[in-house]
This record gives structure tokens, sequence and C-alpha cells, in this order.
């Protein structure tokens, strides 16, 4: 029974954690914390609906769902990101809130604030391990999250790319002095970190099979907290905390009550903030800076 | 005056007092995005004490401020070990988890909301909210808003200085937790029903986006930026949906061009200055 619940945590967290590693990715490098993010994760769910509803074939819906979520991403990029560079750091944060908020707004405007039944694309089927059993939706889009945060970690190991990334978050302007092109790098990681946010959308919109306009805030805060708890700026750290997200989530679901999934998400949070402000596995200085 | 006016005067009151609930942490530099919370505590406490203890509506408000200033003193020397972007995102957390507990709290209805007995006019509102804008008015004439901003501007350098910052830090997480608590025990006796899903983190944010957008560095800022969400999109009078996307690209065209916000500070003093010199060609 409680193997079946850490199962099902994993699974859930599976969720956190695309959207973790698109936020860790925006602090890390660019010391930013994006809450437009959110915003885009339900931007790719609601669109990919959208555009099923609409008729479209799911490769082209998600490919629509997707390049929505790019083209968020670089307007987060032009007017919230590259404006506030030498501003107040409060300034980008609360722009990309506005985001946020727009986005929600737009879409209640657009599809209606109803929670929508997400067509099942992948026939229903469910695995056994003995007593344990594991839906093949979640599992297929655990192991697809998994994949891309692999992909990302190699890329930004190996690729020219991934090395510019890695210049510039160790430090900007020697990264400029040495010939990398700051601002497109930049840009390319807006659209970069965007998609893996639209990415954990659909995959959420797969296995969950319901999306809504308010889908970004529930899960995208609770990718927020799986960043800081797994330490801003590390993608593996994302993933673990992500994972252990869901764990607790389950877990205070099964032994409190579904109520009290927030008491004990956030209050994990807020006892992690104050006792260990870097995170399970962040770097030993905190920033101080926004 | 009609039922629709009032409406909309005791909403501004309501958004002014929840306004400077925000600003006086930010003068300090910390971004509260947990506002919420607090007026969650200050609705609950106040609307706990008409309903169950018989108190008169005024002096339940009052305690209802003083519960959340309370509460946000005890938990303000751990929270403010973190700073920055750090501290907000402990307030985010701290703000969620009392939303949660009221969630769950059968004592004051849990999810079903709770209702509250005694009514209280709009005057009373708007009278609340004149005086706590008088009060930082007032508080802002005194040196106290010159220790903020050093604290906010580099803590370090205030510290040197001699400022107590952890002290300043503590009174203006408090003051500003005391603030929203009364604008929420206000909002609980005026409407006469509350949830605990009403104070989420989206009222934080917008909270926080209306005083951005009036300017931290005038205490008229928030006012300003309160009355521009409140009335603009009334005289527009569109949707809530519409008000919210047109208030929500405003705050990303604003923060683009003007991230200081509507009201600075160099636009007082420039016209103290022209009145100055004025007044010298003058004499």
């Amino acid at each position: 029974m409680i193997s079946q619940q850490i199962v099902n945590g994993f699974m859930l967290g599976g969720v956190y954690v695309m959207i973790a590693v698109a936020f860790t990715l925006a602090i890390g490098v660019l010391n930013f914390l994006n809450f437009s993010i959110p915003g885009i994760f339900m931007i790719a769910g609601m669109v990919s609906w959208a555009a099923l509803r609409g008729g479209q074939h799911w490769p082209i819906a998600f490919g629509i769902a997707l390049a929505a979520s790019a083209a968020v991403g670089v307007a987060v990029y032009l007017l919230t990101y590259r404006p506030s560079s030498d501003s107040d750091p409060e300034v980008p944060l609360v722009s990309s809130l506005g985001f946020l908020v727009l986005l929600e707004n737009l879409i209640i405007l657009w599809l209606g604030s109803d929670q929508q039944s997400f067509p099942a694309l992948i026939v229903d089927f469910n695995w056994r391990f003995g007593s344990i059993i594991i839906g093949g939706a979640q599992l297929l889009s655990l192991v697809l999250s998994l994949a891309f945060v692999i992909a990302l970690s190699l890329s930004l190991r190996f690729t020219n790319l991934g090395r510019q990334v890695r210049a510039i978050a160790e430090n900007r302007r020697t990264a400029t002095i040495l010939g990398v092109n700051v601002g497109s790098v930049v840009s390319r990681l807006f659209v970069l970190s965007a998609l893996f946010t639209g990415i954990g959308g659909i995959l959420f919109a797969i296995s969950y099979l319901q999306v809504s306009s308010s889908m970004g805030e529930s899960i995208g805060f609770k990718g927020i907290s799986a960043m800081i708890i797994g330490g801003m700026g590390n993608i593996w750290g994302a993933v673990a905390g992500g994972l252990l997200i869901g764990l607790v989530e389950i877990l205070s679901t099964q032994f409190l009550g579904a109520d009290f999934v927030n008491i004990s998400v956030y209050g994990l949070l807020l006892a992690l903030l104050i006792a260990k402000p870097e995170g399970l596995f962040g770097p030993v200085a905190a920033r101080e800076k926004l | 005056m009609s039922g629709y006016q009032t409406g909309i005067i005791v909403l501004l009151a309501l958004n002014t007092i929840a306004a400077y609930g925000v600003y006086l942490p930010m003068s300090a530099g910390q971004l509260n995005l947990g506002i919420a919370g607090f007026m969650a505590i200050g609705a609950y406490a106040a609307a706990y004490l008409t309903n169950a203890c018989g108190w008169p509506p005024s002096a339940a408000i009052g305690a209802g401020g003083a519960t959340a200033a309370i509460l946000a003193f005890a938990v303000a020397m751990p929270m403010l070990r973190t700073q920055g972007i750090y501290l907000s995102l402990a307030t985010f957390a701290l703000g969620q988890v009392i939303s949660a507990i009221f969630l769950n709290l059968d004592i004051v209805g849990g999810a079903a909301g709770y209702p509250v007995a005694t009514h209280i006019e709009a005057s009373v509102v708007v009278s609340a909210a004149t005086l706590v804008v008088s009060l930082v008015w007032l508080m802002s004439t005194t040196r106290l808003t010159v220790y903020f901003a050093a604290v906010k501007n580099d803590p370090l350098v205030a510290d040197l200085l001699g400022l107590n910052v952890k002290a300043l830090g503590v009174a203006a997480l408090t003051v500003g937790a005391g603030i929203a608590g009364v604008g929420g025990a206000l909002y609980a006796h005026y409407f006469n029903y509350i949830e605990a899903q009403y104070f989420g983190v989206m009222l934080s944010t917008y909270t926080v986006l209306y005083v951005l957008l009036g300017g931290t560095q005038s205490v008229w800022g928030p006012l300003v930026g309160a009355a521009i969400f409140t009335l603009v999109p009334e005289a527009l009078r569109s949707s809530s949906q519409w008000r919210y996307a047109i208030f929500a690209l405003f705050i990303i065209v604003f923060m683009a061009l003007r991230p200081q916000g509507l009201l600075t500070r160099g636009l007082s003093r420039q016209r103290t200055q022209a009145r100055a010199q004025s007044g010298s060609t003058n004499s």
C-alpha cells in the first residue's frame, strides 16, 4: 500500500519536474525568477486542447501549442527581461507576474474558465508489478520528462550553445569579452525554457486528462517550490525537488486528507527557506540579489 | 449616492488599505507576496470575535489587525533570515499555508466559507482607509522613511551607519501585516461573508502589482495605483477578465517604459524646487 503511494508520488512529481527545470534554467543563468512560466504551462495545455477540439491531428495540435509557448517566451524576453536589465530587482519579477495575469485572463476570455476534459490520446493501460499498479500515461510522461532533462543536461555540457549558456551563468561580463553573443544566447534560452514548460503542460494534459485556465497556478507554484527545494539553478536538484513535492503531496493526501496538501507542501517550502535557503542540493552561498 | 458608486468607493478604500500593507515592507526592501495571508488572518480573527464573542465591530477590526501584526512579528525573525527573492518566496509560502489552514479550520466554516453577522457601513470603511493613509503619511514625515530607504538601498551600509537593520525589517513587516489585517477585517464586515479561497496568491499578486504601478518612491504611489486599478476599468465598463487583462498589459508596458512607477520622488522634488525658486525670485 505504502509502496503504491510512493510510486504515485513519483508519477505526480514527474509533472513538476519539467516546470521546476524551466524555472531553474532562468534563475541559474539569468538570475531571473520568471513568474510567466506557470502561464506558459497553462497556455500549452489549453492551446493543445483547443486545437484538438478544433479537429487537428495531435502532432499538429502539440506543434501549435509549443509554438504558442515559444512565442510567449520571446515576448517575455523582449518586454520583461531586456528592458529591465539595469532597473530595480523586483521589476522583472513584477513584469513577469503581469504576464501570468495577462495569459490567464486572455485564455479565460477565449476559452472560458471551466475545467475541460482532455481527450485520451494513449490507450488506457496499466502495468502491474506484484501489488503495484502503474498508469501507462503517467509512466510515459515521467520517462519523457526525465529524457528531456537528460538531453538538456547533456547539451548544456557538450554543445556550443550549452557552453555559452554556462559561461553567461558563470560571469556575464567575461562571457561578453570572450565573444559570446549574450543577447542571442539569452533569447534562445528563453525559448528553450518556454518549450520545456510547454512540453510539461502537454505531458500533464496527456496523463491527467484535464486542463483549465487555472492549471498553471496550482502546478506552476508547486514547480517553484520544487525548484527552491532542489536548490536554485541546479537542474538535477530541480528533478529531485519535483519528485519530492509529488511524494509529499501524495503522502499527505493519504495520511492527512486532500485539504492538507497545500499546508504540507508550502509548510515544507517555508521551513526549508528559513533553515536552508540554498536548497537541498544548491550551492552553499545563497544569492543575495533578486 | 447610488449603491454602485458606494460599492466602488468601498472597493477603492479596501484596495488602498491593502496597498499600504504591501507598500510599507516594500519601502524597506521586502517584496511581500503573501499579503493575502495577513488579510485572511485579520478577516477571520475579527469575524470570529464579532460572531462568537459578541465584540463590537470596531474593536474586532482593531483586534483583527493586531492579530495579523502579532503573527507577522512572531514569524518575522526567522523569515528575515532570508532576503531578496528568498524572502519574497518565504512570504509567498506563508500566505499559501495560512490560506490552506483557514480552508481546513472548521470552527470558522472551513471550505464552506464563514458568514459574518455584523455589518458595517461604507462610511466606516472609508474613514478607516483615510486613517490608514494619514497614518502612513505621518510616518513618512518622520525619519523612519529615511531609515527604511537606507535598509532597502544597502542593508550593509545602513548597518554600518548604526541602524538596527533587523529591527527595522521586523517593524516594516509587522506594521504592513497589521494594516493588511485591518483591511481584511473591514472586508469581512462590509461584505458579511469570507472564504479562504478569496485570500489566495492572486489577491497578493494584484496588490503588489498596483503598488508598483503607482510607484514605491512616493507615499502617494500606492493610493494612485489603487485608484487607477479600481476606477479606470469601471470607467471603461469592462468585464472583470478584460479588466485584469488590460491591467496586466498595462503593468508589462509600464515596467518596460517606466519601471520606477507612476509617481517618483523626483516629481515632487522638481515641484518643490520650482516652488522654492519662484519663491526666492518673488522675495
